[in-house]
């Protein structure tokens, strides 16, 4: 029983008090580069929970037979198999958000958060638990790219997955698009103020 | 068993690599087709794009039948040379040829008024990477309907611009033939005029390069068609 409370914190625990995004500040380079628009950044985070979830049971799985001396060359040789195979399937199957998303798919291969979970986790644990941890670390870095590119995308384009959501009125009555937010450093400000609201509401993580 | 051998060490690293080389080559090959069905779809909304025609998303295919009603391979001497799929030309290594030994497709769209419309492939290099587009004439051989651009990795803001529609528009209505002389659109700095007095249109501010690799590609591209538009302009007149 205790083992299973300690899954369903394995899994939960990234989405909020131990966030790789706002709490650890991992993997912040490609939440400024997909979120411009929600579409890219929701096949962004579907993409990394896939290989993240995968390579962690993968590199699980090997634990024991891998040469201490090349862990970090086996752990990067699969998590660029596993990358490249994302890839192919995303021109096959989504070419438009692969074409967005151009070389971002290619460079979650130097996601932090990946060589960290492999490397923290995935080495020490058993499958199950690993799948865990990779879909948790995987979703809580989704849901911050998710909600940043929801807010650039409306308060940029007025839209939401390409569809107009601000009333055609609005723009009549002076409303302008605040194409500020759609320029990479507005990603950080959002990043910031998400930081900003969830440290108000988890006291624990303030620092003095 | 000794994990912390060398032999251990390299025999595990050739088995893993030959098992992940194993599975790369599987997914390529078992995506392949669907893969090149995208770019194909892919190629097929530029092509309309040029002709200023938004395919339906998903429709791309069918619309394209629709609408390019004739697709042609010319040589330089505007003759139309059999044999050849124009779909199927790779204008990035026919535009290094000569001149007079390219295979020049020819895309012939009919628009939902019912003009026809020459689509013409063009291609070149911006800063970082290779630029093409789509320039498509009217029947006249002259005047320029619409021209699509786009390019691989130029800089986002400055050369990347070409893209977008305040660019590509300014091409609407330019002339190539001006007092019977050919010249395919020049690319100026804003405020600049063309030596030769031709048509041109402004560069983007900040994107010289690309700029300059647009009026370069339009150049080295547009050129070998001057007899394949000249008999255009002729047949229009008569």
């Amino acid at each position: 029983m205790a083992d299973k409370v300690k899954n369903i914190d394995v899994l939960f625990n990234p989405l909020s008090k131990n966030n790789p995004v706002v709490v650890q500040v991992l993997g912040i380079c490609s939440v400024l580069a997909v979120t411009a628009k929600l579409e890219p950044a929701i096949v962004m985070g579907v993409s990394v929970i896939a290989v993240l979830a995968f390579a962690n049971v993968i590199i699980s799985l090997l634990r024991n037979t891998i040469p201490t001396n090349i862990r970090i060359i086996v752990q990067l040789v699969v998590v660029a198999g596993l990358v490249v195979i994302v890839d192919q399937v995303l021109k096959a199957y989504a070419y438009d958000a692969s074409k967005q998303l151009s070389v971002f798919i290619g460079l979650i291969i130097t996601n932090c958060i990946l060589m960290g979970r492999l490397e923290a986790f995935a080495m020490g644990n058993k499958p199950w638990p690993s799948f865990l941890d990779g879909i948790g670390n995987g979703a809580g870095y989704a849901v911050i790219l998710v909600i940043v590119g929801f807010f650039r995308e409306l308060l940029g384009s007025g839209t939401l997955l390409g569809y107009q959501v601000i009333p055609e009125s609005f723009y009549e009555a002076g409303y302008v698009n605040n194409g500020l937010m759609i320029l990479p450093p507005m990603a950080l400000i959002v990043v910031a103020c998400i930081i900003w609201v969830q440290r108000s509401i988890n006291k624990d993580l303030q620092e003095d | 068993m000794n994990k912390q051998s060398n032999t251990y060490t390299i025999i595990y690293i050739i088995v893993l690599v030959v098992l992940v080389g194993t599975a790369l080559a599987a997914t390529s090959l078992a995506l392949r087709g669907k893969q090149q069905d995208n770019i194909n779809a892919d190629k097929m909304s530029q092509i309309l794009a040029a002709a200023l025609i938004t395919p339906e998303k998903g429709n791309v295919v069918a619309d394209f039948d629709k609408y390019v009603t004739e697709q042609i391979v010319v040589n330089s001497k505007g003759e139309k040379v059999d044999g050849v799929n124009a779909f199927d030309v790779d204008v990035a290594s026919q535009s290094k040829l000569a001149g007079d030994r390219r295979d020049l497709p020819v895309f012939v769209c009919t628009t939902p008024d019912g003009e026809k419309k020459y689509i013409l492939p063009v291609y070149g290099a911006g800063l970082w990477g290779p630029i093409w587009g789509y320039v498509a004439f009217d029947a006249d051989g002259s005047t320029i309907y619409g021209a699509y651009f786009a390019h691989q990795g130029e800089t986002p803001g400055l050369g990347a611009e070409i893209e977008k529609p305040q660019f590509c528009s300014q091409f609407e209505g330019k002339q190539v033939f001006k007092d019977g002389r050919f010249h395919p659109i020049a690319v100026v700095k804003t405020g600049q005029l063309p030596l030769d007095g031709e048509d041109y249109v402004n560069g983007i501010s900040g994107g010289t390069i690309t700029s300059k690799g647009v009026g370069s590609m339009l150049d080295n591209c547009l050129t070998p068609y001057k007899k394949y538009l000249q008999a255009l302009a002729e047949g229009a007149q008569e």
